[in-house]
């Protein structure tokens, strides 16, 4: 294992987060506070409190886990993307790397600022309600396992994608429907049946799902499914590179 | 002694079906100074890049330092700095920051005072803390050979340095090379500047559309191929070659201030002492007397037409 390569792309990776924090952390800050203000006052103060959490407090983990998968999958695929835009990538393809330790170097990075924001937004949720936290270490649990993956797949994207409004796509068209139609605001028990059963197909209903127990000690699906599949879905990430560093796909000709 | 690297039936196709490599065989000695060279698009930045892991190999295989390029790709690429055609540079670091990372990504631990001497031997050490992109082009190709140098290499692969790189520029470049293989280095670069190779180059390989056309010691290469010309500055005008200077093959410039003769320096008679003895004797006085070597731009022009013809 090269561990220094591991720590220099870490690090390098984080050198661009903290030259950039300012912007980093006001845009979802900002983001997080103006949810608050419409769907925590405005709507929410009309809404009863769902499952016995008030909904501005109910709303919290999804807020969270919006900001995060949308974070992750950015900052990963930015961070491989922008190596190979400007060709920066020709020097971790020529080093003694394996693909495993470039991943853990570009993903850790990016799954560490996303991490950084989404606890930065919690914080910042405890300005608005009142925050209470069940489970703290299950919740950390979840928030980290949930950057790891997203960041998995931001990673692929960043190397799928061909220029930089590709890199915007997954994250518009399809993380931010997912995300919303995935009980981030809402529990999935309102919803009428048939839409109950479709929604199960939406994998981020297990993350909100899951990160939202870790709150409130109360879930639309079991716990240990939210584990299955967080699991499952970095398992099939980390296929995907695999085989993309195997094939060379979009790296190596 | 068993070669540095090398290359055996190297085959490369891309994808699209172009055949950048065909059956290359190339064999590079430790601490020696050799040029690739070869036109645009004949298959150097490709040779480089297979034997650097960014090119993946078609068919053949390649040994740096007894380690084969894809079984044993660690030890293999450890003792590779490369430093690429294009300036590719993460516009918003420090210098200091993008070379150090380069010795981590090799695998070494972070080692300031060897940084700072590959710094300042390229005269970055002033510019360390700024951002690459307030640097002017020569100092960011400066910078590349600084991260190509950061995990001390054995071989340094120089891919088309001085390209569009000012003479001063690339003088101070020919030195650090030079420096770098007092210091034991191999250093192979590709170039189409002829006169890169003739002046800094121990070998000359000439490549086109993906093979070896010929490669041979930079100065025995000159003397092989190199023919000579002697130019004869008369003092008098001539109107025609006089008749006495018939056997020798002589011509005479438009001016006709000036004979032209061709001549092998490697052939047993030269013919230069007799053609001299018979301008003075035919009375003719001479004003000076040039010869000049054909460059390896003639040699490596007309073994490219010899190809392609």
């Amino acid at each position: 294992m090269n561990l220094y390569a591991i720590r220099a792309i870490y690090k390098f990776e984080m050198s661009r987060t903290f030259r950039t924090i300012v912007q980093s952390i006001i845009a979802p800050v900002i983001s997080t506070a103006l949810y608050f203000v419409v769907f925590g006052t405005a709507i929410g103060s009309r809404i009863q409190s769902i499952e016995n959490v008030e909904y501005g407090t109910f709303i919290v983990p999804g807020l969270i886990m919006l900001t995060v998968l949308l974070q992750s999958t950015s900052n990963a695929s930015f961070g491989i993307y922008f190596p190979k835009f400007i060709g920066t990538i020709y020097e971790p393809l020529s080093a003694p790397v394996s693909y495993l330790e470039i991943v853990i170097g570009y993903v850790g990075a990016a799954a560490t600022k996303s991490l950084m924001i989404g606890l930065i937004i919690l914080a910042t949720a405890t300005f608005f309600v009142e925050v209470r936290i069940a489970h703290p270490i299950w919740m950390m649990c979840f928030l980290i396992l949930t950057c790891i993956s997203f960041s998995l797949l931001g990673f692929i994207i960043g190397i799928w994608a061909r220029n930089f409004e590709q890199l915007n796509l997954v994250p518009s068209l399809i993380i931010t429907p997912l995300v919303f139609l995935g009980g981030s605001f809402y529990s999935i028990s309102m919803l009428p049946p048939f839409w109950q059963t479709v929604t199960m197909f939406n994998p981020v209903v297990y993350l909100v799902s899951g990160f939202r127990w870790a709150f409130f000690d109360n879930a639309d699906v079991a716990i240990h499914y939210s584990l299955i599949a967080i699991g499952l879905f970095s398992l099939i990430c980390v296929l995907i590179i695999g085989w993309i560093f195997k094939t060379g796909y979009k790296l190596r000709s | 002694m068993t070669p540095i690297i090398s290359v055996s039936n190297l085959s490369k196709k891309y994808d699209g079906g172009f055949e950048a490599l065909k059956n290359l065989s190339l064999d590079i000695e430790a601490g020696e100074i050799i040029a690739l060279l070869g036109p645009n698009g004949a298959g150097k930045t490709t040779l480089i890049s297979a034997i650097c892991g960014l090119v993946s190999i078609t068919d053949g295989s390649v040994k740096v330092g007894g380690y084969d390029i894809v079984n044993d790709y660690r030890d293999s690429r450890r003792l590779v700095g490369l430093v690429p055609q294009e300036v590719a540079l993460e516009p918003f670091e420090t210098v200091i920051n993008t070379v150090s990372f380069s010795r981590g990504l090799f695998g070494y631990p972070s080692n300031p005072a060897l940084i700072e001497q590959i710094l300042r031997k390229l005269s970055l050490w002033e510019k360390r803390n700024n951002a690459i992109k307030e640097l002017s082009g020569g100092m960011k190709r400066r910078v590349l050979i600084a991260k190509a140098l950061s995990h001390e290499p054995k071989i340094l692969f120089l891919d088309e340095p001085t390209a569009g790189v000012d003479v001063e520029l690339r003088k101070d470049m020919w030195h650090v090379v030079e420096e770098l293989k007092r210091d034991g280095v191999t250093i192979v670069l590709t170039t189409h500047y002829i006169e890169e190779a003739e002046a800094i180059a121990d070998r000359v390989a000439v490549i086109s559309a993906g093979t070896i056309l010929l490669i041979e010691e930079t100065a025995s290469l000159m003397k092989q191929m190199g023919e000579k010309q002697m130019k004869i500055y008369l003092q008098q005008k001539l109107d025609i070659v006089p008749d006495a200077l018939d056997k020798f093959q002589v011509s005479l410039s438009s001016d006709g201030l000036c004979l032209l003769y061709q001549y092998d320096i490697n052939a047993d008679r030269t013919g230069i002492t007799s053609l001299l003895t018979a301008l003075s004797s035919a009375g003719i006085v001479l004003k000076d007397v040039e010869t000049s070597q054909s460059s390896l731009e003639d040699i490596f022009v007309s073994l490219v037409k010899a190809q392609t013809s």
